[in-house]
């Protein structure tokens, strides 16, 4: 099965990065962006049979830094066999 | 009076060379090298270093991959029967991503990598990296990081004041850190992890641009402490 993760800063924790990106879009003319934030997205092939908890533990323990990160865990359909 | 110190080298480390010829110029005796994979310390250490650099090439979050390498569960137990652990920079980021010290170190907020030698202001005058210094004392040690802006949530800042365990401050802000935090100590003393460098600053130089000697002084209070222990 495809898992997606979406790493992403807490909200008030400040994204000196997306605030970078931010000042860059105003300076290229792009009108009416209020806020930029930048997160991670981590695409994983993994068993069928992979457990949420096995999941959330490979959040936790490595994928994202819990004290600055929050993340979501998305599964997408199990692979289809080739027909 | 034996005193027996490691460095660790990860791949992507690069200041351990320079931790390694501190280490020897202030003991008179070479540290041992020891390499990531290394699933064992060598008993009777009296000190681990864990270098600078851009261990795994900051793959994921800088020293993320490094926290989670054989020999940092090594390191952890042997911090926990009370060996000194002294992370420098990216040494520091490895501290904080294993867990074996609180907070993170973020992206500078300025965006850029900062590489001057800073005045620091030493905050906790307890433990065996700082017990030379006086309260209050200002000294300059180089800093060269993109990464050391400290952050942690108002309970933890609060909890590290509260307890003394606030090792050294930026005397002026460089990088955003909460608070001016530029070291941190753990609960019992006995691990500091520090965005300067003090592996840089051990003897003057001709040039007065060039280091300094304050940073030798975390050295010599480690072994004082160790070996007056």
């Amino acid at each position: 099965m495809k898992v997606r993760i979406l790493v992403r800063l807490k909200p008030g924790v400040l994204d000196p990065q997306g605030r970078a990106v931010h000042h860059s879009l105003d300076g290229l003319g792009f009108e009416g962006v209020e806020d930029v934030r930048i997160g991670r997205l981590i695409e994983m092939d993994v068993a069928d049979n992979t457990s949420d908890e096995a999941l959330n533990a490979m959040c936790e323990k490595l994928l994202a830094n819990t004290v600055i990160e929050d993340f979501s865990i998305e599964k997408l359909a199990a692979q289809s066999e080739p027909v | 009076m034996a005193f027996t110190a490691a460095v660790i080298t990860f791949p992507g480390s690069n200041c351990d060379r320079d931790m390694a010829v501190a280490i020897e110029r202030v003991t008179g005796a070479a540290p041992v090298r020891l390499w990531h994979g290394d699933a064992d310390l060598p008993s009777g250490l009296d000190f681990i270093a864990l270098p600078g650099g851009f261990s795994y090439g900051d793959y994921l979050r800088s020293g993320a991959m490094a926290a989670r390498s054989p020999i940092m569960r090594a390191v952890a137990q042997q911090a926990e029967r009370g060996v000194a652990v002294l992370g420098v920079c990216n040494g520091f980021q490895v501290l904080t991503e294993s867990g074996l010290l609180p907070g993170v170190l973020m992206r500078n907020a300025n965006q850029r990598f900062v590489c001057r030698t800073v005045p620091l202001t030493v905050v906790n005058t307890t433990s065996p990296f700082t017990s030379g210094f006086a309260p209050g004392e200002r000294v300059r040690i180089p800093i060269a990081h993109h990464d050391g802006n400290y952050f942690a949530d108002e309970a933890t800042l609060d909890a590290l004041e509260g307890e003394d365990r606030v090792a050294f401050r930026y005397t002026e802000p460089c990088n955003g850190s909460q608070r001016d935090i530029a070291g941190v100590l753990s609960a019992n003393g006995r691990i500091l992890g520090m965005m300067p460098h003090p592996e840089r600053a051990i003897e003057h130089a001709a040039h007065p641009a060039m280091g300094g000697s304050d940073g030798r002084r975390v050295f010599e209070n480690v072994i004082e402490s160790l070996v007056a222990a």
